[in-house]
């Protein structure tokens, strides 16, 4: 089989749109919540998530042969969990601002749905370019998620997008404009609610969704 | 009969097919709103026949909103003159208040039913009349201050989140009119609390109002959540003379319209009562730290509890069908909003969340009183 092969595209190009894990299979929503407030968490975050997802799939799919069934569970931990230690020093040598705000998530990581399920639906019964595809399309479609939350989320919450004020500060009603920034969007509440509206315009426009 | 027969004539316009069909719910919405329509329910089956349908129900409250309406366009007349040390008359502070709430009445009307008529008509359903009675209640809920924009917001937010998401009017698990105020009151707090957004300080040619920037006057609960001593007498608080949301403050035109709606049978007096006997212990065993001239029963009075509890936990909608879980439901959001005005210092008024809670529980209350029936009724048959 070739490397990009159909079947190989689908795997790929699956979680970004029809099997997306966050909009289709309602994954990973604790995340998405907690780290979407601005959009610059929500991409690392998004990244990390790729990164470690696709290497524990990759790990795992090399050594799928000899794990013992009984304990899988814990060889797939120990392998996800020795990854998200990896990323975690990574972020705090490189982008230390960005970990403080994502605080215990990124340690979370571990526990995220997305990663195990992928692991054990997955990972377990294919080869190691399958697994990793696989990996780098939950990531991505999971990224792209938090992207768009993050994005209206800071937009809307505190004017700005990856840091920059977008909305004219002459707009405000401090200098005498109309306009004041939604608190509510700097809320988790908010990020549910706007996740919610993306799997509205996601099965509005694909009605075979189940 | 000149409207009926208009009406007659422009029926084939909207209906299916016609011309104007687009705007077929908005017809049927005005045809039904000025007359009673001719379909009744079917025969068969265990159908109930009353005359009263939920059009007239509506009216109902909305009239019973009427004393609180006109008590506070007075009042905003009269805090702004007050603030800005004039004399006036009755009439030019009802003009003044009619001039400030009048665009906010028209805003939460127009968006809330033009949000309504259009998934009414996308949906293929006739529009339903609920927004009546929660589009009056919007603008008598928030601040004097509040933009219109954010009104329309808040209002969109609400009819699309919080009614139409859970299958429109009927079916909604939240109050819509407190949806609203939930959403301002977490987005914009400034627009929604301190003691900036009471007074109206805006010019008006009404006899020669001046006009006045950032009037600050704080309500009995800002004071009592500052640590101040309340400024405001009970005789006031409860005549209605403080500053507060619009149509909240007056105890008095909010028992004329609670008496209107247990008159009509429209609203349950059991869920006023036992939200009243709630508060009441709950303010007696809970009083203010420190709170000085403040009574345990002055609580009753300020802030939206009595409205809360008149307008908007009678609610037939979202509060529980069982007698007995009536009850329960008042008894809590009358205990549960008094802690949470006194213990928490963020939520100066705990009203709102109060009924919300509560509201999510109804169903809860109404799932264990008809099982406790029917296990009752199943030992009787045992027997």
């Amino acid at each position: 089989m070739s490397l990009f092969s159909k079947e190989n595209g689908e795997v790929f190009m699956g979680p970004l749109n029809l099997n997306n894990p966050v909009t289709v299979q309602v994954l990973g929503i604790c995340s998405a919540l907690a780290v979407t407030s601005q959009l610059k968490p929500a991409i690392v975050m998004g990244l990390s998530v790729t990164a470690i997802t696709a290497f524990s799939n990759v790990i795992i799919s090399l050594i799928r042969k000899t794990i013992p069934n009984r304990i899988r569970i814990i060889v797939q931990l120990v392998v996800v969990a020795a990854l998200v230690t990896i990323v975690s020093n990574i972020l705090k040598a490189y982008v230390y601002d960005v970990s403080v705000q994502l605080s215990v998530y990124v340690g979370l990581i571990i526990t995220n749905c997305i990663l195990m399920g992928r692991l054990e639906a997955f990972a377990m019964q294919n080869g190691p370019w399958e697994s990793f595809l696989d990996g780098i399309g939950n990531g991505l479609g999971y990224a792209a998620i938090l992207v768009i939350v993050g994005f209206v989320r800071e937009l809307l919450g505190f004017g700005t997008i990856l840091g920059f004020q977008v909305i004219p500060e002459c707009a405000y009603v401090e200098n005498g404009g109309l306009y004041i920034n939604n608190g509510m969007m700097t809320m988790p509440a908010m990020a549910l609610i706007i996740v919610a509206c993306v799997i509205w315009v996601h099965r509005a426009y694909n009605k075979n969704i189940e | 009969m000149g409207l009926k027969k208009i009406l007659d004539n422009l029926k084939p316009t909207f209906s299916e097919g016609g011309k104007l069909s687009a705007f077929g719910s908005l017809y049927d919405a005005m045809e039904t709103f000025f007359y009673v329509p001719n379909e009744t329910a079917k025969v068969r089956g265990a159908h109930i026949h009353d005359a009263i349908d939920s059009k007239r129900t509506i009216f109902f409250v909305v009239i019973a909103l009427i004393p609180s309406i006109l008590f506070g366009m007075y009042n905003i007349g009269l805090q702004h003159y007050d603030k800005i040390g004039e004399e006036s008359t009755l009439l030019c502070c009802f003009l003044y208040g009619l001039a400030v709430i009048l665009p906010k009445i028209v805003v939460s009307y127009a968006v809330g039913l033009g949000i309504e008529v259009a998934i009414a008509q996308w949906k293929k359903e006739e529009v339903h009349e609920g927004f009546f009675v929660t589009g009056i209640l919007i603008p008598l809920i928030v601040p004097v201050n509040c933009p219109l924009w954010i009104i329309a917001l808040a209002t969109a937010f609400a009819v699309v989140f919080a009614k139409e998401v859970f299958g429109g009017t009927g079916m909604n698990v939240f109050n819509p009119a407190l949806v609203t105020r939930a959403f301002l009151f977490f987005a914009y707090p400034t627009m929604m609390s301190g003691d900036k957004v009471w007074v109206n300080g805006n010019y008006m040619d009404c006899i020669n109002g001046a006009p006045v920037d950032g009037v600050s006057a704080a309500t009995p609960l800002g004071q009592l959540a500052a640590g101040e001593p309340v400024t405001a007498s009970p005789m006031e608080t409860i005549i209605g003379t403080i500053p507060g949301s619009i149509g909240e403050t007056s105890v008095i035109a909010i028992l004329i319209g609670a008496f209107i709606l247990i008159w009509a049978n429209i609203a349950s007096w059991k869920i006023i009562l036992s939200t009243f006997a709630g508060g009441a212990l709950m303010a007696y065993l809970l009083p203010y730290e420190g709170a000085q001239n403040f009574e345990w029963w002055e609580q009753l009075t300020v802030g939206g509890f009595c409205f809360g509890a008149v307008f908007m936990a009678t609610d037939p909608v979202t509060s529980p069908r069982t007698e007995g879980g009536k009850w329960i439901f008042g008894f809590l959001i009358g205990a549960m909003a008094i802690i949470i005005r006194v213990l928490n210092p963020g939520y100066p008024e705990g009203m709102m969340l109060a009924i919300l809670l509560m509201n999510i529980f109804a169903p809860l209350f109404d799932y264990c009183f008809v099982q406790s029936n029917i296990n009752k009724r199943a030992k009787r048959a045992a027997k």
